[in-house]
């Protein structure tokens, strides 16, 4: 690592219990306790987050957009995966 | 007025008086300090560190408003946090000489806030049982700002004490340098002293090992050495500090120095 | 994800010409559809060569926006006023931050970006290049030029790229208050005494011509328009931007009671907008060039900056790698254990 080279992190952050983790941005940092500080600093200043993930950037796993097709696109034709695909009568209660 | 009346009124001034010389060291070591941060913005070693040591000035900024703004109601005489801040010379700020010595390089910097948050730790952590209630609360908010400051602080001494050779050796160089102004830090005085027989204020002596004992453990794990505790003519504390107060306060009251009575 | 993970950026691959045009062509469709480019789809090289410039060069705004004002935090006039100036200047190096995180998801690295902007290379917004005389220039670059920043901010908000749009969204959030605070103080200084009045004009009578200059000149003289447009990254013209700002801006002089510096200034009845005098853009071309009053010391202070901060910012490397070292040397230990 060199001095100009604090690798990048990738920041996700809670901003209530109840949702999830969402990912805000990068910063670089040359330590994971630092990682977290900097999210800190730059990320929740407004009161944005309960809950800080960092994670470096060169361990996340990406799909190739490229692929897009082929991992996304089946999933459109499927639509019995819906309710709104069934018909049922209005009569019929609670289902 | 009987003679005991009158030497109890005089008893009760003395030590509201006390009170408010004691919330002025904090005000003024906090509001000092934020300012010594503040010169940082701009021109530290990376953005990510501009922006961190933003958030220390505020936090500080922030303890020092709400203090002097107490100091100024302990005091009666309608001075508000601006006149505290502004208005008074070098001799009559109570702030302890540390944190008015200049930034010096990054090392400089973090050695001189790893010892102060250490102290504040310390000092809010007992204050938040104060019998002042005004001060416990204060102490309680400021108490949290500090735990992340000495979390920022101490992991820099670490990175720069264990870090290179010349990191090393400024970091040594800078606690050398500043050493000779932690005495200040828990030598009690009779102000000191009054405050805690009255439970407003924690016993220095008790709070001068635990404060020691981690920066004990935050010297070995940075590889520094403690240097040797010597003689201290400063007492930031009673007004009497190093030269360097005065450039500070000249730079920070030019405004309102210049254009008396004015709203800002 | 952005950078090391998948070799391919979406970059153009090497194919046939037939083959690149149909990926234009659906590249374009996308944009016209309004749907956003994100870090790994394909897109032409030029689009991706605009963004990294104008994105990079926005980000190199903010941190040099961080100098003029921070000018004043130490000699703010009250303790609130020092405060609100630092939570401002802090937002401005976000506004960096989030930038740079932008520009890097299309294959440029901060380390890069930073070598353009400290070498000189890199452009950065002209109005930073002057100086902060007096109080009153805080108060009249929070007014004109966050809120001729804003002007600029909020269209892109909508553009084609996706991290640059929510970096956008991001920073206008943000960006309201600083506005608001600079108007304050000029309203504070133009109710008070003679001095403060007289300061406040000066200080308009400073900033007024470079916050026009802010928003580029005529796009009859700028190549990139077009394209830019077509992109999505551009969503309104420069003179179209100016005059909004131009419009909005007239009356809030006059409320503070404020002349504007310039004598051919008057309310067009017909086209019922506010007509300005000529703008001297040669002085523009100057500044842009490194002319200015603080082009000079603008880079200076950032070089120096990064300079004195070398051995930090290896300290921290350095102490990682060992670290990480110490860490594996134990894992391995305890597995042959």
């Amino acid at each position: 690592m060199s001095e100009t080279d604090w690798p990048l992190f990738e920041v996700f952050i809670r901003s209530r219990s109840g949702l999830e983790h969402k990912h805000v941005g990068s910063l670089h940092a040359a330590d994971a306790r630092m990682a977290i500080e900097h999210a800190r600093d730059v990320y929740t200043r407004r009161q944005e987050g309960v809950s800080l993930w960092v994670v470096r950037s060169a361990d996340i796993i990406a799909s190739d957009p490229e692929e897009a097709d082929a991992l996304f696109e089946p999933a459109r034709d499927k639509v019995y995966r819906h309710p709104t695909f069934y018909a049922i009568p209005d009569e019929v209660k609670n289902l | 007025m009987s003679a005991t009346n009158a030497s109890s009124e005089t008893g009760v001034q003395a030590q509201e008086e006390a009170r408010c010389q004691y919330v002025l060291r904090l005000a003024d070591t906090s509001l000092v300090l934020g300012q010594r941060l503040a010169e940082w913005i701009g021109h530290a070693p990376a953005l990510e560190e501009d922006l961190a040591l933003a958030n220390l000035s505020l936090d500080l900024i922030g303890q020092a408003r709400l203090l002097l703004g107490y100091a100024g109601e302990l005091e009666g005489r309608g001075r508000n946090e601006d006149a505290l801040a502004f208005l008074r010379d070098a001799p009559e700020f109570m702030n302890l000489a540390l944190a008015e010595q200049p930034n010096g390089d990054f090392g400089n910097t973090i050695v001189r806030q790893w010892l102060i948050d250490a102290w504040q730790l310390e000092i809010y952590g007992a204050l938040a049982h104060s019998t002042d209630t005004r001060l416990a609360a204060i102490a309680a908010k400021a108490i949290r700002e500090t735990r992340y400051h000495y979390r920022f602080s101490s992991g820099w001494l670490v990175r720069l004490g264990d870090g290179t050779a010349e990191s090393h050796e400024r970091v040594q160089r800078a606690l050398d340098a500043l050493w000779r102004f932690t005495p200040e830090l828990f030598e009690p005085d009779e102000i000191d002293q009054r405050m805690s027989r009255a439970g407003i204020a924690p016993a220095l002596p008790e709070l001068a090992a635990q404060w020691s004992a981690r920066v004990e453990r935050d010297l070995s794990e940075a590889t520094l050495t403690r240097p040797a505790t010597g003689p201290y003519p400063w007492h930031g504390k009673r007004g009497v500090h190093t030269e360097h107060l005065g450039h500070l306060l000249g730079e920070m009251q030019h405004l309102q120095r210049t254009y008396p009575g004015a709203c800002w | 994800m952005y950078t090391q993970a998948l070799d391919t950026h979406g970059k153009e691959p090497a194919a046939g010409a037939a083959e690149r045009d149909a990926h234009a062509t659906r590249f374009q469709a996308r944009v016209d559809a309004e749907e956003k480019i994100e870090p790994k789809d394909w897109m032409p090289e030029a689009y991706r060569q605009t963004l990294i410039r104008q994105i990079s060069q926005h980000a190199h705004s903010e941190i040099v926006g961080m100098l003029p004002e921070g000018n004043w935090i130490t000699r703010a006039p009250t303790l609130k006023r020092k405060a609100v100036l630092i939570a401002k200047v802090q937002d401005e190096g976000g506004h960096g931050m989030y930038l740079y995180s932008a520009a890097e998801t299309l294959g440029i690295s901060r380390a890069q970006m930073l070598e353009q902007l400290l070498s000189g290379a890199a452009k950065y917004s002209s109005i930073f290049n002057y100086p902060t005389l007096t109080w009153a220039d805080v108060g009249a670059i929070g007014w004109l030029v966050d809120g001729a920043a804003i002007m600029n901010q909020i269209p892109i908000c909508r553009c084609s790229y996706g991290p640059y749009a929510r970096a956008m969204v991001r920073i206008c959030k943000e960006e309201s208050f600083h506005q608001r605070q600079g108007f304050e103080i000029m309203l504070t200084l133009t109710q008070g005494s003679r001095a403060q009045r007289a300061m406040a004009q000066d200080a308009l009578n400073r900033w007024w011509w470079p916050s026009l200059m802010m928003f580029g000149p005529s796009d009859a003289d700028s190549k990139h328009t077009a394209q830019s447009m077509r992109w999505k990254i551009k969503r309104f013209s420069n003179d179209e931007l100016r005059q909004k700002f131009i419009d909005i801006t007239v009356p809030q002089a006059h409320f503070l009671g404020l002349t504007i510096p310039d004598n051919e200034l008057h309310w067009d009845e017909a086209t019922q907008h506010y007509r300005v005098g000529p703008i001297d853009w040669s002085e523009f071309y100057a500044v842009l060039k490194g002319n200015g009053p603080c082009n000079r010391e603008r880079l200076e202070a950032r070089q120096r900056a990064h300079e004195s901060g070398r051995w930090v910012r290896e300290a921290a490397a350095a102490h990682a790698e060992r670290a990480r070292n110490r860490s594996h040397v134990a894992k391995v230990a305890g597995e042959a254990a």
